[in-house]
This record gives structure tokens, C-alpha cells and sequence, in this order.
């Protein structure tokens, strides 16, 4: 899942001051999971806003709610009146949310509530970790399910480095070495020969560095815009 | 030959390899490189030209190399990952190349959160690229040199001639898996290996030895790393700090011992260290000489190049072979 984190409240009240209708709006899948932006959480965020305003003396109003996804139009659109009485909106969804509202909803500014973290797993209740960086190229067949791109230091592909320490990242006595990890879970499974293997430089044009990702499931997309077209040729009827 | 730049040509004589270390410094003056130049010159076959260590912006290894062949002494400049991805990487390799240097390192740098080990304060907010990591630099450097190919396939019409290195930390972990690790690096194209620092002679002995079961050893000059001691505390904190370094407990006790042996006086201790320091070190570059497969050492002096002459000359090491390119 996405894993976020609050904006520190201060940073939240330098963007938002000059402002006097806000809705606080939340996301209730990914960062509700990590208690950071769910319809709770945004109802806490609009509290402390109001609280800041009553303390600096401005007037503001300041409203709160969620929806099931901030990914998908079709969960926010429904409260499109809403936000159109608003001078700007503060999404407590991760970056997607803010990203799509804000191509949605009109001249609305939609600013964020989080700082998006990463693409995590809750290994304990209270615990986010990195896993995976969504590089648009998995290679987790070839390193016993552990990711060398995010979670070893320096995406190396052929580790490790010189810096293991005692099965520790260089930069933190806290950080596994990832490639410790790789070598011991390959051993395990009797596949360490696949390390063996040289692994040459990876295209990253999967990833971010192929500028802006998009897929489309054609078949699918075909028939959403046929029922769209038929729904349009309906109501002119 | 592959580059013939004079640690090559050393190497292939058969001659034990003697390597050593100059790192740049943190301005835009060149007075300290041609300063250290002259010091290392002639005691060393080839002495590493260090590219921004512990993260720290320095004067780059390649105009440091630059400066430093200008001087009479053979540069290894270093190349990390950290910093360039392949487009800068492969542009740097064909301008040092143009410049007339011939060895090149290939190493993952150390990461930018490490700045120094906290003692300056470094870039720690910089982003890294490692586009590739060392071992698919040293294949970029093969394929440049061998193919007159760059990494993406486009002709090199004159390509570069480097004599290429890559480093090896035979005692990190999982060390069961520390031989493949250079195997892989071999296999790649690395012609010469510097060790990390080594002190359990026993330790690394066992290391070359599965090194050399997987082949690995004959294909390349392995040389191993001795990081000249200057104190106890050094030592110490060497064993505890420092990654893929141990230190055995007698080599602490004979610091320790030349440290008491000076009692309060501080500038004999450090006198008396040095002096050990340097005893050590010259047992150390015998011991490792005499493991199979072990074509020379790679000495680093931090801070200290005046002792590497007098380590040179004590292990029999001097002087340096001069053979002729061809």
C-alpha cells in the first residue's frame, strides 16, 4: 500500500492561512491503514485547524470528510457541490488523490495534507517499511523476494557493497543490508547460483526516469467509453 | 597489455605491484596534489587518486589524476557510482582517457548519508544516482575498451584504453559469499583488485583460497589492502567501526603496549605508535605477498604519505621496478 505521513500542523497553517473556506478531505484505503489521512484522521487535521485559527484570531470555516478513494473520480466526484463552496481543499490522500482532484474539480486548489512516503508493508501494527520501488521492472524472482532498488541503499544489482556490517546498511546500524538478506534467503531456498549470474545495467526507463508512467488496459477502456458515449446518447434522447 | 600504463606493465613483469593512495583536497587549490605527488612519487608503481570519499566534495578524481601524472606520478583514478549515471560516466572515461590516464577503479563510493562519519557535514540530502553498480561499470569500461562500443551500442571510434580495477571487501558479510562477489567483478573485465583493509592475515588467507578454487585469482591482480595503523585507538576503532574490517587482538595489544611504553609522554606515544605502526605494516605487506594468488599490496597511509617511502624501503620493496612500455 502507499504509506504517508501528517504534514507537521505548521506547515499546514503556513499554506493555508490566507484561506477562509476549507474542507479537509480524506482518503479511506492506503493512508487510512496507516492512520495518516483517512476520514479520522482528516476529521483530527480539521480540529487542529480550527484550533490554530480560534488561537490566532481569523475567521475560518472549516469542514471536514472522506471518500472510499481518491484515485478514482467516481468515489469524490459525488461531493463535487462541497467542494465547490470551498476556497481550497486539503487532501489527506496520498499524492495521487491531491493529483487527480486537482484535474477534476475545476479552479479548485487542492493542496496536500501528507508528505507521501512510499510503496510499504505493515509488518507490525504501527510499522510501515519500504519494500518495493515500483521501478516497472521486477527482478524480486531473481533476489529471493527481497528488493535490491529500494531496499538496499544503492540499488545495486550485483551486491553487496563494501559496507555491510555485521548484516547492516552502511548508512544506519538500524537499516538491514539487503543484500545480506538476498544471500542468506537464496541460500535457504538452494538458489544462491542464481546470484552467480552478472546482472547488466538495468533500463529505468520503467521507472521514473522514462518520464511519466501510463497503462492502459484497452479492452477495457474501449468499453468504459462505449457505455460513456451510450449514456451521452441517452440523455440528448 | 590492455591500457600500458605502468601498474599494468609492473603487474604483468611479475614484479609485486606496490599501489598507494592521495586524496584530494577540499579546495580549489592544486598545491597539496603536487605536494603529495612528490612524495609518493617513486615508492609506489600507481597511487589512487580517491573520488569525493566518504561523500565529501573534493577536487575531482579526474583533474586530480590529471594533476598528479603532470607531476611524474601514475594516477588510479576512481570512479563511483554514486555520483554520475552511465552518460557522465562514459563522457568522464573518454575525457580522462583524452587526458592521458590509464588506470580506473571502479567502486560503489560510499553513500551520501555517510559524510565524513558524521565529522563534517557533508551532502547528506543529495540524491544518488547508481544508474549502474561497480560490476556493470567495469563491464561498461570492457566493453568501451574491447568493443569500441559504448553501453547502449554506439561506436566509439577511438575508445579508451584503461587498465581496469575494482575493489573487494574479502572479510564483509555474508562472507561465505565475498569470493563470488569478485568473481563476479572478474568476470566482468576487473584486471587488478584492491583489497579493503586487511589485518587477520589468517582470515583473509582463507578468503584467497576460495577465491582462487573459483578460478577467480588467475585472471586478476589481486592486491591486497593494508591500512598503515597509527594508533591503538585507530585500531580499535577500525575493529569496530569500520565495515568488512577486523583487527586481532594482538595487533591492538602491540599499539597498546608502544602507547604505555611512552607513559605521559604524548609525543613519544604517538612517536612510539608510529614506529609500531609502521612495523606492522611491513609484516603485514610480507604476509600477504606470500599468499597465492597475491600480486601485491595496495598501501593507504591516511593523512601520513611521508610513511610510505619508509614502508617501501623496509619491506624490500624499493626501489620500484621500471619497465619500459613496449
Amino acid at each position: 500500500m502507499i504509506v504517508g505521513q501528517q504534514k507537521p500542523i505548521e506547515e499546514l497553517w503556513g499554506m493555508l492561512k490566507d484561506f477562509k473556506k476549507i474542507m479537509v478531505f480524506g482518503c479511506n484505503t492506503c493512508v487510512a491503514v496507516c492512520h495518516a489521512g483517512g476520514a479520522k484522521e482528516a476529521e483530527i487535521t480539521a480540529s487542529l485547524l480550527r484550533i490554530r485559527a480560534a488561537e490566532e484570531g481569523v475567521e475560518m470555516n472549516i469542514e471536514h470528510g472522506a471518500c472510499e478513494r481518491q484515485c478514482e473520480p467516481e468515489f469524490f466526484m459525488p461531493s463535487i457541490e462541497k467542494f465547490k463552496a470551498q476556497d481550497v481543499i486539503l487532501s489527506t490522500a496520498c499524492g495521487v488523490g491531491v493529483n487527480l482532484m486537482s484535474s477534476q474539480i475545476g479552479d479548485m486548489p487542492v493542496y496536500p495534507g501528507l508528505n507521501t512516503s512510499f510503496y510499504g508493508a505493515v509488518p507490525q501494527a504501527g510499522v510501515f517499511t519500504e519494500v518495493c520501488g515500483g521501478c516497472g521492472n521486477c527482478v524480486l524472482h531473481l533476489t529471493g523476494g527481497i528488493c535490491p532498488i529500494v531496499r538496499c541503499s544503492k540499488s545495486l544489482l550485483n551486491g553487496p557493497c563494501g559496507g555491510t556490517n555485521n548484516g547492516k546498511c552502511e548508512i544506519s546500524s538500524e537499516i538491514d543490508c539487503a543484500w545480506y538478506l538476498i544471500v542468506e534467503r537464496m541460500k535457504k531456498l538452494g538458489t544462491l547460483e542464481k546470484l552467480f549470474e552478472i546482472q547488466p545495467p538495468k533500463n529505468w526507463g520503467t521507472a521514473t526516469a522514462g518520464g511519466p508512467r501510463r497503462i492502459v488496459i484497452e479492452h477495457i477502456a474501449e468499453l468504459e467509453e462505449k457505455e460513456e458515449n451510450k449514456a451521452t446518447v441517452e440523455v440528448k434522447k | 597489455m590492455k591500457s600500458g600504463s605502468n601498474l599494468e606493465r609492473v603487474i604483468l613483469s611479475g614484479n609485486p605491484a606496490v599501489t598507494a593512495e592521495l586524496g584530494p583536497p577540499m579546495s580549489a587549490a592544486p598545491d597539496e596534489i603536487v605536494h603529495k605527488a612528490h612524495i609518493l612519487k617513486g615508492f609506489c608503481d600507481a597511487a589512487n587518486i580517491t573520488d569525493c570519499q566518504t561523500a565529501v566534495v573534493r577536487i575531482s578524481s579526474i583533474a586530480a589524476a590529471f594533476i598528479a601524472q603532470r607531476e611524474g606520478l601514475e594516477p588510479v583514478m576512481q570512479m563511483t557510482c554514486r555520483d554520475r549515471n552511465r552518460i557522465a560516466m562514459q563522457a568522464d572515461l573518454l575525457g580522462a582517457a583524452a587526458l592521458g590516464l590509464k588506470n580506473c577503479l571502479c567502486i560503489a563510493g560510499d553513500h551520501q548519508k555517510f559524510g565524513a562519519a558524521g565529522k563534517l557535514k557533508g551532502h547528506p540530502g543529495a540524491k544518488n544516482v547508481y544508474d549502474v553498480d561497480t560490476t556493470q561499470l567495469v563491464g561498461i569500461l570492457k566493453k568501451m575498451r574491447d568493443e569500441s562500443l559504448q553501453e547502449g551500442g554506439d561506436k566509439i571510434e577511438v575508445p579508451p584504453k584503461f587498465f581496469i580495477g575494482a575493489t573487494w571487501t574479502p572479510m564483509g558479510d555474508p562472507m561465505d559469499f565475498r569470493p563470488y562477489n569478485l568473481k563476479k567483478k572478474v568476470d566482468a573485465g576487473a584486471e587488478f583488485i584492491q583489497t579493503q583493509g586487511i589485518y587477520d592475515m589468517e582470515l583473509f588467507k582463507s578468503q584467497c583460497e576460495k577465491a582462487r578454487n573459483l578460478g577467480v585469482l588467475e585472471n586478476t591482480a589481486l592486491l591486497a589492502g593494508i591500512i598503515v595503523p597509527k594508533s591503538a585507538m585507530m585500531l580499535k576503532y577500525m575493529d569496530a567501526n569500520v565495515s568488512g574490517v577486523t583487527v586481532p587482538k594482538p595487533l591492538i595489544d602491540r599499539m597498546a603496549k608502544a602507547k604505555e611504553a611512552a607513559g605521559d609522554d604524548k609525543k613519544k606515544a604517538k612517536q612510539l605508535q608510529e614506529e609500531e605502526g609502521i612495523k606492522i605494516t611491513v609484516e603485514l605487506i610480507h604476509q600477504a605477498l606470500e599468499i597465492p594468488g597475491v600480486k601485491g599490496v595496495h598501501i593507504q597511509a591516511i593523512d601520513w604519505e611521508p610513511a610510505i617511502e619508509i614502508i617501501v624501503k623496509a619491506a624490500g620493496l624499493y626501489p620500484r621496478p621500471n619497465i619500459p612500455a613496449e
